[in-house]
């Protein structure tokens, strides 16, 4: 626990006042009587820290004692009951969220590789728009500023994955808005919010604008014209769904190849639909860092091949094989990024399994049988709100209660 | 209650749509224009002054344990009537109102108004507060279509208002649009609420701290010890 690296602040030193340790079994630690100071000195992270800091370490705590066996005894004990958590690590909301940022990266220079200066402009406006939106709103709210603790940067730049890199610039501003202010702030701010923010404000843009969010861009021409003259092409997904409605039989996806979709060079989609190599590299950073557990990932990309499989079995003829709704679409993505969010995803293991299953049959169902190609945002959204349920269905038996059940 | 206090509650302070969130679902459908909005508005007027009115003329003769059966009865004939009524003179508006015209039977407002107010009150009384109930659900359903027709249709009434260049937020006029205008316009009302309550609570100050200058010329008063 007395770790140099501790980002928090030192508490307050013994002589200010009210000690106030962290850690609540500690409460017997009396100052006033004397003969525990030693073993509370040494408690004492911050106050150590401070010493050393000062570089007159043993003079500094030899004061200390001083003052406390002589200080008179106004305030004498003081015990602080305080709630949990009692053990502090060194992790921050700051922290977690540019890890993110971070784990994004090789997505997003696929992307800009992609498509270019588009993309550039996509990520931008999105993230602007809603940095801009959370400070707005946060001021408007006589709320403390947090604009700089990264939650907003990475609901821009998953929003701004999710859209295509065609998208025209009001569609990117209003994104944001609505993601900061419709998803996030209406219900309280970071950690209120019972659906993941980037997903809400990019269900809102397709269903009401679902030309622009629906027309891409041929990856590879985006550094030359930043401009409307784009060719636009249709994706795997969408090719898929009009050729089922039209012919009732898909040939496309036998021509699809898979190398496409898992190097994403040449994938038609949204920013982050394109490379599911580079996306895996971020989702193994962030399981590394502990920021996501295989379960959500996992159960979700497995059931989503599982269920493909049966239908394909099935029928072949009408139904894409497992493979192919693996790499194509925001699957990656979704599962990877957005379903693993901390605020919106359940909490116990078992309950993630439940969650990542839901968000699998969810998205199979809705890209073969839904009015919409692409299924992993509304799949996500909705299991979002299931999460409550998800909860009390698997919420584990409190230690000590409860035994015949266990 | 003043009678003028009767009509305004339901305006403002008492409104049922924003404030007391009664009738939700003829509010959430039917809101998708302002002209089918106002429609819906006007008929449950009509149908909240009449009710209240015979409800208030009858309330003595019928037994307390089969009152809210009567209220029914008598609140289903007048919609019934008003039914027929749009059907012979506003074809069109009852076309698309459909069926939540025939519902009007079972919005809470109707019979929260014969409950709370008609069953207690004169009948010209009952009238009153009817018109202004009827006016308040009126006035926030149709600025709620207002709002969904704008944002959804970049319209009101028909009459586009927003250029060709605007393309209109079909999110607004389903029913999530509904959702959330509601909320939105619920939360500014309150948002006004407050704004008005604290100038009251700075002009009441001001007013005190005047007379405690007359009554002490300016001098500031001398407190007891201790009460600094």
């Amino acid at each position: 626990m007395a770790d140099e690296s501790t980002p928090t602040p030192p508490p307050e030193p013994p002589t200010a006042g009210a000690p106030t340790p962290p850690v609540g079994a500690q409460q017997a630690a009396p100052p006033a009587t004397g003969d525990g100071a030693p073993p509370a000195a040494a408690e004492r992270p911050g106050a150590k820290k401070r010493a050393a800091k000062e570089g007159a370490a043993a003079a500094d705590t030899e004061k200390e004692e001083k003052k406390k066996k002589k200080g008179p005894p106004k305030k004498e004990l003081i015990l602080v009951a305080s709630s949990s958590p009692h053990v502090v690590s060194d992790e921050s909301i700051p922290r977690i969220m540019y890890t993110v940022c971070l784990a994004l990266a090789p997505a997003i220079l696929v992307a800009v590789y992609c498509f270019g200066l588009q993309a550039v402009k996509v990520l931008a406006l999105t993230s602007a728009a809603c940095l801009v939106t959370e400070a707005g709103l946060q001021r408007l709210m006589g709320r403390r500023l947090t604009v700089t603790d990264g939650s907003a940067l990475v609901t821009g730049l998953l929003l701004a994955m999710t859209l295509p890199p065609s998208a025209p610039w009001w569609i990117c501003l209003l994104g944001g808005a609505l993601a900061i202010g419709v998803g996030k702030q209406l219900f309280g701010g970071l950690a209120h919010n019972p659906f993941n923010p980037a997903l809400i404000a990019r269900v809102i843009l397709l269903i009401s604008w679902p030309v622009e969010l629906t027309t891409w861009m041929k990856p590879g021409q985006g550094f030359v014209n930043l401009g409307v003259d784009v060719v636009t092409a249709a994706s795997p997904l969408g090719l898929m769904k009009e050729e089922l409605i039209q012919k009732g039989s898909i040939q496309v996806v036998s021509q699809f190849p898979l190398r496409d979709g898992l190097l994403g060079l040449n994938q038609i989609g949204s920013l982050g639909e394109t490379s599911v190599i580079a996306l895996l590299l971020g989702g193994l950073f962030l399981l590394y860092r502990g920021y996501i557990t295989w379960h959500i990932p996992v159960s979700y990309i497995a059931t989503v091949g599982a269920v493909a499989a049966l239908f394909w079995g099935i029928d072949p003829g009408h139904f894409a094989p497992p493979l192919y709704h693996l790499v194509t679409g925001g699957l990656f993505l979704g599962a990877l990024y957005m379903a693993t969010d901390m605020v919106t995803c359940p909490v116990t293991n078992r309950g993630m399994l439940i969650f990542g299953m839901g968000c699998g049959i969810l998205t199979y169902f809705i890209r073969t049988f839904g009015a919409y190609p692409e299924g992993v945002s509304f799949a996500i959204v909705i299991m979002n709100g299931a999460v409550p349920l998800i909860e009390r269905w698997v919420r584990p038996r409190t230690y000590g209660h409860n035994l015949s059940a266990a | 209650m003043k009678l003028s206090a009767v009509l305004t509650q339901g305006l403002w302070k008492e409104n049922p749509t924003l404030r007391m969130m009664l009738g939700m679902c003829p509010v959430l459908a039917v809101s998708t224009s302002a002209t089918n909005a106002i429609g819906m508005g006007v008929a449950t007027l009509a149908v909240l002054v009449a009710s209240n009115f015979t409800i208030a003329l009858v309330k003595d003769a019928i037994p307390a344990q089969v009152r809210i059966p009567a209220y029914i009865l008598m609140i289903a004939s007048l919609v019934t009537a008003v039914d027929m009524a749009m059907a012979a003179w506003f074809f069109e508006l009852h076309q698309t109102l459909g069926l939540f015209i025939p519902l009007i039977v079972v919005n809470c407002i109707i019979l929260g108004r014969a409950e709370g107010f008609a069953a207690k009150n004169t009948a010209f009384a009952s009238i009153v507060d009817g018109l202004g109930m009827g006016l308040g659900f009126t006035l926030s359903i149709t600025t709620l279509g207002c709002c969904r027709e704008l944002l959804g249709n970049g319209s009101i009434f028909g009459i586009p208002l927003l250029g060709d260049a605007f393309k209109p937020m079909l999110l607004m006029v389903l029913p999530p649009g509904a959702f959330l205008m509601l909320g939105l316009l619920a939360a500014t009302m309150r948002r006004v609420d407050m704004a008005l309550e604290a100038r009251a609570r700075t002009v009441a100050e001001g007013r005190r701290q005047r007379a405690l200058d007359l009554a002490t010329g300016g001098a500031p008063i001398p407190m007891p010890p201790g009460f600094e």
